[in-house]
């Protein structure tokens, strides 16, 4: 049984940081703001909650579970509603999405 | 394991510092500066110093931004542009030089985390030793800083309050009164209209202010303390103005509380040296407050961390409200 | 891997001096106490680095009787103050510049001097 938690909790760990790595690429790599945006989402949704879901496996049942879950809930609240505002003001400032030359060769685009 | 990860963390603690002073926009720089904060706290807690870890994320990362901020929204957002100039050249070179001199003299010092290297000689055994015989709490950070040496935080939290009383003079120059007032503003800068950002913060906001009063009154069991939860709370509120505009803020918690609290707080420090006194002991030597000197300890670090945890919410809010104030 | 006990003391060095540089070579005055702020967690970073004992934890003795290494908790309580009062400090410097733009419309430093020379 030990041994099963364990390869999971490991399983866990690893599978966050690669969504960690994932989304650092993605908000280096991709064209745009929008798109930087939702591949950076991903570091404070699926990462955090895949490594401190692996966390709590390794500390079993006890205070510090409870904590690592309150952190957990704290992110999963806190995360998309920091990416909600900076999306919304990005619009709101009048932020286009696409790269130029998308924008340049989309027909529905006023040509400048 | 951890030796890879710290030397991670530190490699990168110098790639956000060339960051920061290369950026031309000073939004990116000081958002730049938060997460050098971050990275800071996370370095801090590897190397063993909880305490100092959490006060850098509540301040550094927490405050410190805000105010930046704030001080943003009345200066110029972007650096003029920089010509290429020959004076620039020349502290390049001192700085390096300086820099290649200290990496050089790093040879002869002890090795990071040699357990005989002469810090480690001197008080601190003593110190480690003595807090559970003298003291009886568990955190012997919070033993030392309230009770060994009480003295320099007493000075610590003076200085605190000057600069606080200082910002306020600087920037109620032009109206009367020391004090932000508490009329309307004509623009309400509230978030009321982001209706995600406004219920979400609405709801953190409590368990912010009760992680704050944690940390006050955990301090002597784990890590926290009076300057910790002053940040945090001081955070909370700051989160308040921002999400119901300035003027809510001001009714809840009025300029002249805020002073007083601040005032307060530091005399509370001040009154219970004196109590000391006045009980036949020395100044701050809180052994005579109880019949039991391990009691008395422990009452007098608890006030004084209270005196510590009012004094910093008193005057990081009032600086805060003193910027905000200036915008209007 | 002797050689990497001294990893600290460098970064400690790199930060002072990029703080340092800063503060000289930056003619903007929001910049430069950007600079004084790094240049002052450089100093905060090496007091913590002094106070690590190999194999120690955080200096909070829940089992007296236990046999365990603690991190030295005095440079701890010197910085933990430190970083509070460089908060104030860095604010009162923020009230100075935002008083300065006030009085010069300007927060470069080459600017301020030149207007002052000129009245």
């Amino acid at each position: 049984m030990a041994i099963v938690l364990d390869a999971l909790s490991w399983a866990m760990l690893v599978g966050g940081a690669l969504f960690v790595l994932i989304g650092g690429i993605g908000a280096l790599r991709m064209p745009d703001f929008f798109t930087r945006m939702h591949a950076s989402s991903l570091t404070d949704s699926l990462g955090p909650m895949l490594v401190l879901g692996g966390l709590a496996l390794q500390s079993g049942w006890s205070l510090e579970t409870v904590k690592v879950l309150a952190i957990l809930l704290f992110l999963l609240i806190t995360g998309p509603t920091a990416t909600y505002a900076l999306g919304h003001a990005a619009s709101v400032a009048g932020l286009k999405g696409g790269t130029r030359e998308y924008r340049a060769s989309d027909p529905r685009e006023p040509r400048a | 394991m951890i030796v890879v990860f710290s030397l991670f963390l530190l490699s990168l603690l110098v790639v956000t510092a060339i960051a920061i002073v290369r950026s031309e926009n000073l939004f990116s720089a000081v958002m730049l500066s938060g997460i050098f904060s971050l990275l800071m706290a996370l370095n801090f807690f590897i190397l063993d110093a909880a305490d100092v870890a959490l006060t850098e994320a509540a301040v550094g990362a927490g405050v410190s931004t805000v105010l930046l901020l704030g001080a943003l929204a009345l200066t110029p957002t972007e650096e003029r542009r920089r010509k290429r100039e020959r004076k620039v050249a020349a502290t390049l070179v001192t700085v390096t030089m300086i820099f290649l001199a200290i990496s050089y003299a790093s040879f002869d010092q002890p090795r990071i985390g040699d357990p005989d290297a002469p810090v480690h000689r001197h008080v601190a055994p003593w110190y480690l030793e003595q807090t559970p015989e003298l003291i009886d709490i568990p955190n012997v950070v919070t033993a030392v800083l309230g009770s060994f040496r009480g003295y320099d935080t007493l000075g610590e939290v003076y200085v605190v309050l000057t600069a606080g009383i200082g910002v306020l003079f600087l920037l109620s120059a032009g109206r009367p009164g020391l004090l932000p007032h508490r009329r309307e503003p004509r623009i309400e800068s509230s978030l009321k209209s982001h209706l995600i950002p406004h219920v979400v913060g609405r709801v953190l906001i409590p368990f912010i202010v009760l992680f704050g009063l944690y940390v006050q009154f955990h301090g002597e069991y784990g890590p926290g303390g009076g300057f910790q939860a002053g940040a945090i709370i001081a955070a909370g509120i700051i989160l308040f103005a921002l999400l119901e505009g300035e003027g809510a803020a001001l009714k809840v918690l009025p300029p002249r509380v805020l002073v007083g609290l601040a005032i307060g707080g530091a005399l509370l420090y001040l009154l219970v040296g004196v109590a000391c006194m006045l009980l036949g002991g020395n100044f701050l030597d809180y052994s005579v407050l109880a019949a039991d000197p391990v009691t008395g300890q422990q009452i007098g670090i608890i006030l004084i961390e209270l005196g510590v945890g009012l004094a910093v919410t008193g005057t990081l809010l009032s600086i805060f409200h003193a910027f905000a104030a200036r915008e209007q | 891997m002797e050689i990497l006990g001294l990893y600290n003391y460098w970064v400690f060095g790199a930060l002072l001096m990029i703080g340092f540089f800063a503060l000289i070579a930056r003619q903007n005055l929001v910049k430069k106490l950007l600079g004084l702020s790094i240049f002052q967690s450089a100093v905060f970073l090496l007091y913590i680095s002094l106070a690590k004992v190999e194999g120690g934890t955080a200096p909070i003795i829940l089992d007296p009787t236990a046999a365990e290494i603690f991190s030295n908790p005095l440079p701890q309580v010197l910085i933990l103050t430190a970083i509070v009062v460089g908060i104030s400090t860095t604010a009162l410097g923020l009230a100075i510049v935002v008083r300065i733009r006030e009085a010069y419309d300007t927060i470069e430093d080459d600017e301020i001097r030149r207007l002052d020379r000129r009245s």
